[in-house]
């Protein structure tokens, strides 16, 4: 039997008196790709956020690789191994590309500087971003600023991706490309969950498709099940608004 | 009238050049070392104070913050509600049988503590100013709160902070005259002792007052000079990048290579 990436249970998060995350269940196979859908406010990024410890859970039981993250001790080595893109890019302003996606494997992995960098733009080769290594992130578009920052999050080697609406921000044209670099994560065996609103690549790329809504998983199933058969009467209403995808 | 002022002027330019010469030299290491040394407390202190402690941090370093805070806190607040005159006369007799200092370290000592407190809070409100963003895209690739401060946060903050940590050595190289309190030659003092001596204040004060104006325009020109620069080179990178057709080529290429 394969060890779940990760198993949840009973996830309870609040904000104040606003309770996010309602009790949630949900766990992810090795190699598997799970998009999580629902709209805006569901509490999406809140359980992704969850996950790598950017939030704090109010009550229940993460386990990452079979070990309780909310009780290590060592937080950042735990957050090493899992890679998170976040909408806004949040490439380092300081730093070009390269230095971008070379700066935590120095500091955190502890890799020479010649080790880092080669890594890097292997990976940066991987994205289609190495001929601008040397270029300052606020030179390059939205869609080659993401690409990077999938490549910094490969560089610490993860075993694990979290994507929050990677492509959200972009515009239109520049959508593909991204979705392209993840496609191609996908298909080289990357565990990933992946926030999104583009339909077709969860159709298409995931494993699983898991629907939120309110605070609480309304849904789950196979792209198949979930897109052309939902059981749920609040699932089909959310995708009714993607029809045309 | 005039000529006899202007004659007052270069007379007293000729017979007290050297003097004068000195307390600008004064003046300038004083308000310098005091920048730059006030600049690394404001570093240590605004940067403490900004850090932000997740619920991961240990208890003891949650500990150690709220007294760092506090401490802090009261330097800032001690250093700011108080003049720098008196900072000056208390500190150097207050602390003159401990350390015995000569009065030049004694006023760089004076200026720094008191520079820090201002630069502690510029450096402060500069961190805030970065984008939240930054710091959890570092956290989440595992850098820890102090790699994550000085290797992303800091360098982002100083360099958005520094039209005001420049302006602070303007501010220093004009409020460093109240440090003749404690007979430091600078360049306050020796105007002082030169209108002593030569019963002509207007004309002796007249020249200081000018000599202050030249190193503050001075000072303010070499940092509008070096903000230019640092803002150029942000923006600029290797020609072969900024080609626009490059660019395009790279997209298309990223393209192409995953749709087969
Ligand atoms: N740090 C926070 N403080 C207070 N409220 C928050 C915070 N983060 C998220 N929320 C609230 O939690 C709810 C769920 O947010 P989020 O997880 O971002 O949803 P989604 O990603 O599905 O749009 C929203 O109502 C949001 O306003
Ligand atoms: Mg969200």
């Amino acid at each position: 039997m394969s060890e779940a990436v990760v198993e949840i249970h009973d996830l309870h998060k609040s904000f104040g008196s606003l309770e996010v995350l309602k009790g949630i269940d949900f766990s992810v196979a090795p190699g598997e790709v799970v998009c999580l859908i629902g709209s805006s406010g569901s509490g999406k990024s809140t359980l992704l956020r969850c996950i790598n410890l950017l939030e704090k859970p109010d009550k229940g039981v993460i386990r990452v690789f079979g070990e309780d993250i909310l009780s290590i001790r060592n937080v950042d080595r735990y957050r090493a191994n899992v890679g998170m893109c976040f909408q806004q890019f949040n490439l380092f302003k300081n730093m070009n590309v390269l230095k971008n996606c070379m700066i935590a494997q120095e500091k955190v992995l502890k890799r020479s500087s010649k080790e880092a960098e080669e890594k890097a733009m292997f990976f940066l080769k991987k994205v289609g971003m190495e001929a601008f290594a040397n270029a300052d992130p606020s030179r390059i578009s939205g869609g080659q600023k993401q690409r990077v920052a999938i490549a910094r999050a490969l560089c610490m080697d993860p075993d694990l991706m979290l994507f929050d609406e990677p492509t959200s921000a972009l515009d239109p044209e520049m959508v593909k490309e991204v979705l392209e670099v993840m496609k191609q994560l996908a298909v080289d065996g990357l565990t990933m969950i992946v926030v999104t609103h583009e339909m077709g690549f969860a159709r298409q790329a995931a494993d699983r498709v898991v629907f939120m809504d309110k605070g609480v998983i309304e849904e789950e199933g196979s792209p198949e099940e979930i897109f052309t058969n939902p059981k749920s009467a609040r699932t089909r209403e959310f995708l009714q608004h993607f029809i045309n995808d | 009238m005039e000529s006899s002022f202007l004659g007052q002027i270069l007379d007293i330019l000729k017979r007290y050049w050297p003097s004068l010469a000195l307390g600008i030299q004064n003046t300038l290491i004083i308000s310098l070392s005091g920048t730059l040394i006030g600049l690394c407390i404001g570093l240590i202190v605004g940067g403490i104070r900004a850090i932000r402690l997740d619920y991961t941090a240990s208890p003891a370093a949650v500990f150690g913050k709220k007294v760092l805070d506090r401490l802090g806190k009261i330097y800032i607040d001690v250093f700011r509600g108080t003049p720098m005159m008196v900072q000056a006369v208390f500190l150097y007799y207050a602390l003159l049988n401990v350390v015995h200092w000569n009065k030049l370290t004694a006023a760089i000592f004076v200026i720094s503590v008191n520079t820090g407190a201002y630069m502690a809070e510029i450096i402060r409100s500069g961190i805030q100013a970065v984008d939240i963003g930054q710091t959890e895209a570092s956290r989440s690739l595992g850098m820890s709160n102090i790699q994550t401060m000085m290797n992303v946060v800091l360098p982002q903050a100083v360099r958005n902070a520094f039209p005001a940590i420049g302006n602070e050595f303007i501010v220093n190289i004009k409020d460093s005259s109240v440090l003749m309190i404690i007979s430091i030659a600078d360049l306050m003092f020796q105007a002082k002792s030169i209108a002593g001596s030569t019963f002509q204040f207007t004309a002796t004060y007249g020249i200081t007052a000018a000599i202050y104006f030249i190193l503050t325009s001075i000072a303010s020109l070499i940092l509008n000079s070096i903000e230019r620069k640092m803002n150029a080179s942000s923006t600029s990178f290797p020609q072969s990048d900024t080609d626009p057709s490059n660019m395009v080529l790279a997209t298309e290429n990223a393209g192409e290579e995953h749709y087969e």
